[in-house]
């Protein structure tokens, strides 16, 4: 199982702070995490979509597209930060 | 000295005092201290609700001190940011830097705020006239992260 994260308005879009995900077989990296759960539609289509400003963390680390999601790892999705 | 993320207030005073101690090496204190604007993007702003995401921010704010330590001589560094809902005069986040000199502690110090901004994860979200709305990123933000 993933832990995945949704943070700012990303948690307002989808409704939900958060879930608990098992990935399919061809699930491995953040690239296809993001593309499976684009393949979700709705909000999950057009606030992922390609081209969409959104940040990904995995285990609290910034991560890329061909960063790797394992069993037991914590990703957060969140759109570019605004603090200070 | 190190980073916090809280609720409550800060006292500046307070703040340089604990940053210098009684260290004599200490020429210089740089601050930067960040506060919510009562009117923003054209519309007034009533209330600014600040989130980040526990775990990660303090991991990403110990990070960039670290790194400023690696580029500046510096002695000490503090960064407060508040989270939860402010209003407008109130004090979002304070970064302060000690050195032998002004050169390293001005550096650092607007190094830590320009990447603070870019990289560690907090979120604003306005209430305004017309109801709620999460604040955009600006790209000259970014702008700035990249000088360094």
């Amino acid at each position: 199982m993933v832990e995945i994260v949704y943070l700012a308005r990303l948690r307002d879009r989808f409704g939900t702070a958060g879930e608990r995900v098992a990935l399919p077989g061809d699930v491995a990296d953040v690239g296809a995490l993001l593309a499976w759960l684009r393949s979700r539609g709705g909000a999950w289509s057009s606030e992922l979509a390609p081209g969409r400003a959104v940040r990904v963390a995995v285990n609290h680390d910034i991560a890329r597209s061909n960063t790797p999601v394992k069993t037991g790892d914590e990703v957060a999705l969140f759109p570019p930060v605004t603090g200070g | 000295m190190g980073v916090r993320v809280q609720t409550e207030d800060f006292d500046v005073a307070r703040e340089i005092a604990l940053l210098r101690g009684s260290d004599a090496r200490v020429g210089a204190v740089a601050s930067f201290v960040g506060l919510v604007r009562g009117e923003n993007d054209a519309a007034t702003v009533r209330t600014l609700t600040l989130e980040h995401y526990p775990g990660m921010t303090e991991k990403a704010l110990d990070g960039i001190v670290d790194e400023a330590r690696r580029r500046w001589s510096i002695y000490d560094a503090v960064v407060i940011h508040r989270v939860g809902e402010l209003a407008p005069t109130d004090q979002i986040v304070l970064v302060a830097v000690s050195s032998a000199h002004r050169g390293d502690a001005f550096a650092a110090c607007e190094f830590i705020i320009d990447y603070l901004k870019t990289q560690a994860p907090f979120w604003k979200k306005e209430l305004t006239p017309d109801g709620e709305r999460w604040v955009e990123a600006r790209a000259s933000d970014d702008e700035a992260a990249a000088r360094w």
